[in-house]
């Protein structure tokens, strides 16, 4: 399915083509960048939950009850 | 600021989906353009797609700010690519869902850089559901003869439709 739908807004003429080599070259840079940024938010996403996980088993040896921590973050 | 919206074009994705949506040889006679767009990425598993806009074949020159919110979050986020949005519906979304955007693209034949502003909804039957309002920036002074709308993941699916608007006073 690498086709583009074209519209010449000149003419009005719909023309469906094949993707040049270039277009297909570009659309697989992009699917890397894309790969690459959902893996970096998935770990950050993944530190992040690790490291509020830490922050409240800290603050709970501490004392603190479960409506003081969940306070802390509103 | 220009009140007449003239429709120039539409496109509407057949039975086997395409790649990109194109709006080519563009007339020079309007001060901005609008682009409306509903769309469905095949993209597989994830509940949506990004949308790249691309003007006149060129990739590089873009930059973008973008405010995202999904019912449970807002964030902001910079990128140094042709974003325009994050919301573009895919085979994650309620089946026969389609996204809604909108593309304003003033002084589009300027020998300035062209800026952009892209407004996006999800549709979709979840409690998570995605919005976004991107401010973009292309660094190029050539005048917008052609415009490229794709997913950045996969494809579109059949019935994803774009227009294109001529905007100006008269």
């Amino acid at each position: 399915m690498t086709t583009a739908i074209e519209v010449n807004c000149a003419t009005g003429e719909v023309t469906e083509r094949q993707l040049t080599t270039e277009e297909l070259a570009q659309r697989e840079v992009d699917a890397q960048a894309a790969a690459a940024a959902e893996h970096e938010a998935e770990v950050k996403a993944a530190a992040d939950a690790e490291a509020k996980a830490s922050a409240q088993s800290k603050l709970s040896a501490l004392g603190l009850t479960a409506d003081e921590i969940a306070a802390l973050s509103k | 600021m220009p009140n007449t919206f003239t429709k120039i074009a539409a496109v509407t994705v057949g039975a086997g989906g395409a790649a990109t949506m194109d709006f080519t040889s563009i007339p020079a006679t309007f001060t901005d353009l609008c682009v409306k767009l509903s769309g469905r990425s095949a993209r597989a598993t994830q509940q949506a797609d990004n949308l790249f806009i691309t003007f006149n074949s060129t990739t590089t020159g873009y930059t973008t700010r973008v405010l995202n919110g999904n019912g449970s979050s807002a964030t902001s986020a910079n990128y140094a690519s042709r974003y325009a949005s994050n919301a573009v519906d895919a085979a994650g979304s309620t089946a026969s869902t389609f996204s809604s955007h909108e593309i304003y693209i003033p002084n589009y034949t300027s020998a300035n850089y062209k800026s952009f502003s892209a407004d996006s909804v999800s549709e979709t039957n979840a409690t998570a559901a995605q919005s976004d309002l991107v401010a973009g920036l292309w660094s190029n002074t050539a005048a917008i003869t052609s415009i490229s709308l794709l997913p950045e993941v996969s494809t579109w699916v059949q019935y994803s439709t774009a227009t294109l608007y001529g905007i100006r006073n008269s």
